[in-house]
């Protein structure tokens, strides 16, 4: 393995509602390697866009860090001052959204939005900056690039766009980039493009990535790692293949078995019974025991401890050998 | 409703709290005033508060509080009765523009502009001085003036409703247009009417207050508000009181009215 | 074979833009261009395409609550344009509808069970407690119980307004129901909860579906046709899972092989560009811009939908040869 640029160890975070705390992240344990993918994957409410926004400081207002540590290349964050955290977030690490129409501004040419990150964080000069931002809308493979420095977002597609937002991430060469469902809202077509994009920026200048998505298959395409958080844990970890051909904790293997596909027609799809916890209604014990089809009296006690399933392997099951 | 949110909000409660009392003096007017309005005692002319007279007496020795109190009802009636004049046409209006679209909403809305264009006191004015004055006219002018604002609130709440997937759903199972508007459409912009109409209830107040000030609303011996202050007005030195205390009352109602909107507002758009 | 139950036949759908100036042109978004396909009784036909090709315009026509410009709807055989008021209610209760947004398609003032009993209250069937107890027995098949009726949207979770809405289309025991992108705003887990729901309604009742997504998985998996649209035209139909009879267009192509397989990495195919401008969509073919089987005749001759084998018709020059 890689050495490691984000480490994160034993981080929670509490939502505070009323008079009491609730925790939506706990436990999180995880390294991302220089130049590696990782990959988040769960469902709405397991926590994934928080642990991104954790990680960038730009947690809501309700929610807090209650423990644990996040380093940058050995460097905390967590105990950065609000100022120190700016300058890393932009410039260290960036990200991008879902939604590149409410992500970039309405009212400035997208050229001039790239060129100002390159302004904000690389101090050259206004025309460096434009030729920066040049040069990097031709590198996420935008064309007519001098005529394209002008448009307004509105006049650009969603994948222009998406690409826009992929070039501003990258200008000021950060160490990560967070990329948060990023073809999401985007037609598969396009979608195939944008990662076919991320991958090779990834190869090509060596930028670590966090991808957070739903789709297992876009995990797929783009990561070497993944984790599958589930109601604010991680319940397992294993680089990409490993997971999705061997799942050994049975919320993974269950999601894999619900998805449909051409291969499963004619027959009656796998559900998962029940459905995943509110955040005031977690209970003590394995946060899946409620769901999970083969929970025993030790699952809905104790929360089991992240462990070792193989190589690489980890897993929150009380069921797996350790 | 959603009371208990409404019962913690400052605004609304202050804000009810106010109108409750007034409305209270109303009722209580309809029975009983320490004095009748319009009983002059020519001994006691601009007297100062005191036991006798809470409020003192005006220029011609009538007791201040109690046409204070009988003026209560002018000002309710005419709160309701032109509210309801701008809430029945300019809903029915907005409604209609904003269901049918196309070019009876650009007709209508285009009416609309145009009487907003003209300042509302004096489209008021100009009605009052052609068919006279009185409380009748006061009252259909400003329920006139009150209907475009209505009207564009339930126009774009239509027009937004209208594109809604349970309202499509609707319509694809069947309903009518008079259903979709009666129970998809009117309940989901009823908290935005209902802000306006509080708010316009103090505007309307304000008016007429306005046009009898300038002798064209209502008539004597009807008691009102704004007629009152008018009357007091040359007093101003001799019996500062009687300003002070016709204009603060005046103050309070639309005050009232307009923290109960703003209360009401709060509680609905917070929370959706 | 079955019968048919629905026919459409050159159906299409422009849209007018505001005028730039006095003087311009008028123009026209197409978004569906002359559409014609048949579904047959208890089938489920798969409509699928990228955002803007037109698949929720020809939903929101099949049940109406778009009105065509050209072309026409025949449902059990009989055209639907032109139908009196009272026939073409009648025609609604035939014919429903699921929309995506689980949050948008449930009236937030009205309970549950007064959006359920609504239709039964338009079309004036049974009285109050015979009313009740079909939504009641409603609630239960879509794996609700009565205790639902007296909440409100809000009080649910996205699923669960799902299957609400999905009982909402069939109180009135339609026959046919479009249902688009209805499980797209879904987990992974509840989205197969409501898709083993959608089969077996279909199933037990022996309903019809037109299915609408963009998602290529769904759409195989629960299709047993498919159509493949392309700036409001149909490029492509095909029986879904049968392996030689497997998708000939080469955008019908490039879409699946841009789907990404969670059981391998794909090298895919990667199609270039975007979808052209509606408005001014490219002469010929739609799609020979971004084509990579382009040949001349393309940019110039529109090509026409052909059948290519049973149940497989295909829009493509490359195809028309052997005729």
């Amino acid at each position: 393995m890689t050495n490691s640029l984000l480490e994160m160890r034993d981080l929670e975070v509490a939502f505070t509602l009323g008079k009491q705390d609730y925790p939506a992240l706990q436990q999180m344990t995880f390294q991302i390697g220089e130049k590696e993918t990782v990959g988040i994957v769960g469902e709405s409410g397991c926590g994934k866009s928080l642990t991104s926004l954790s990680i960038m400081g730009l947690l809501p207002g309700t929610a807090k860090i209650t423990k644990g540590e996040i380093r940058l290349d050995g460097k905390s964050l967590v105990t950065s001052s609000a100022q120190q955290w700016s300058g890393v977030r932009g410039k260290d690490i960036t990200m991008i959204f879902q939604d590149p129409m409410t992500a970039l501004n309405p009212l400035m040419p997208v050229g001039k939005q790239i060129a100002e990150m390159a302004l904000l964080h690389l101090g050259v000069s206004r025309k460096e900056a434009r030729q920066l931002a040049l040069d990097m809308m031709a590198k996420v493979g935008l064309s007519r690039v001098d005529r394209l420095y002008g448009d307004y977002p509105h006049q650009l597609s969603g994948g222009m766009m998406q690409r826009i937002m992929i070039a501003m991430a990258l200008i000021c060469q950060p160490k990560l980039l967070i990329a948060d469902e990023p073809t999401t809202a985007l037609d598969v077509t396009i979608q195939a493009q944008i990662l076919n994009l991320l991958r090779d920026m990834n190869h090509s200048t060596g930028t670590a990535m966090l991808f957070i998505s739903h789709d297992l298959g876009v995990i797929r395409e783009v990561c070497d790692r993944v984790i599958v958080m589930y109601a604010g844990y991680m319940v397992e970890e294993a680089p990409v293949e490993e997971l999705l051909d061997h799942p050994r904790h049975p919320y993974t293997a269950g999601l894999l078995q619900s998805l449909p596909g051409a291969d499963k027609r004619g027959r009656i799809l796998y559900t998962i019974p029940g459905r995943v916890p509110p955040l005031t209604g977690r209970r003590t014990g394995c946060p899946f025991a409620g769901r999970c089809p083969s929970a025993t009296a030790i699952c809905a006690a104790e929360v089991p401890q992240m462990k070792k399933a193989g190589e690489q392997h980890l897993v929150r099951c009380h069921l797996v050998a350790g | 409703m959603k009371w208990k949110q409404l019962v913690r909000n400052k605004p609304f409660v202050i804000g009810a709290s106010l109108i409750g009392l007034l409305l209270m003096l109303m009722v209580m007017s309809l029975f009983y005033t320490p004095y009748g309005p319009n009983e002059m005692n020519t001994a006691m002319r601009l007297a100062h508060p005191q036991p006798s007279h809470w409020w003192g007496t005006d220029n011609f020795g009538r007791d201040i509080f109690s046409r204070i109190v009988e003026g209560t009802q002018t000002a309710f009636l005419i709160g309701v009765s032109s509210v309801a004049i701008g809430l029945f046409f300019g809903l029915f209006i907005g409604a209609i523009a904003g269901y049918r679209g196309g070019w009876t909403d650009e007709v209508l809305m285009r009416l609309m502009d145009a009487k907003l264009a003209f300042p509302g006191i004096l489209l008021a004015i100009m009605l009052v001085s052609v068919f006279g004055p009185g409380l009748g006219n006061t009252i259909v002018a400003l329920g006139l003036m009150s209907i475009p604002a209505f009207a564009r609130i339930a126009r774009s709440g239509f027009i937004q409703y209208k594109e809604f997937n349970f309202v499509k759903a609707a319509v694809a199972r069947g309903a009518g247009a008079t259903r979709i508007i009666v129970h998809h459409i009117l309940p989901n912009i009823a908290s935005p009417i209902i802000v306006a109409a509080s708010l316009r209830f103090s505007g309307s107040i304000l008016a007429e207050a306005g046009l009898s000030y300038l002798g064209l609303g209502v008539q004597p011996p009807d008691p009102s508000w704004g007629r009152m202050l008018s009357e007091a007005q040359p007093f101003i030195v001799n019996a500062p009181w009687y300003v002070l205390i016709t204009g603060s009352v005046i103050t309070v109602m639309v005050l009232g009215f307009n923290l109960l909107g703003d209360g009401i507002r709060d509680v609905y758009d917070n929370k959706s | 074979m079955n019968r048919e139950l629905l026919k459409v036949s050159g159906l299409t759908k422009h849209y007018p833009l505001p005028r730039q100036g006095l003087m311009e042109k008028k123009q026209v978004v197409r978004a569906v261009d002359g559409i014609s396909f048949r579904i047959r009784e208890g089938e489920i036909f798969g409509l699928v395409g990228e955002s803007g090709c037109g698949k929720s315009t020809t939903g929101q026509m099949l049940v109406q609550l778009v009105k065509q410009t050209e072309g026409e709807l025949y449902f059990q055989g009989e055209p639907v344009s032109g139908l009196s008021e009272s026939r073409m209610k009648a025609l609604r209760r035939d014919i429903q509808i699921v929309f995506q947004d689980p949050y948008s398609s449930l009236n937030p003032k009205k309970t549950i069970g007064w959006t359920l009993e609504e239709p039964l209250i338009i079309h004036r069937i049974g009285d109050k407690l015979q009313r009740r107890k079909i939504v009641s027995e409603t609630l239960e098949q879509v794996g609700l119980d009565a205790s639902y009726m007296d909440r409100y949207p809000h009080e649910l979770s996205g699923g669960q307004k799902q299957r609400v809405g999905i009982a909402a289309a069939l109180v009135l025991e339609p026959k046919f129901i479009v249902i688009d992108e209805a499980v797209s705003a879904l987990d992974v887990s509840v989205q197969s909860q409501i898709l083993n729901l959608l089969k077996e309604l279909q199933e037990k009742r022996g309903l019809t579906y037109l299915f609408i997504s963009h998602d290529l998985n769904v759409v195989e998996y629960i299709s047993d046709r498919i159509g493949v649209m392309y700036l409001g035209k149909i490029v492509e139909i095909f029986e879904a899972g049968v392996a030689d009879k497997g998708p000939l267009h080469p955008y019908t192509r490039a879409l699946f092989s841009a789907v990404p397989d969670v059981h391998k990495r794909k090298e895919h195919a990667v199609l270039q560009g975007d979808v052209p401008n509606p408005i001014e969509p490219p002469g010929g073919c739609a799609f020979h811009p971004r084509c990579p089987a382009v040949m001349d005749i393309c940019r110039s001759e529109v090509p026409q939908l052909r059948k290519v084998g049973s149940g497989h018709e295909v829009s493509c020059h490359i195809y028309a040869e052997g005729e």
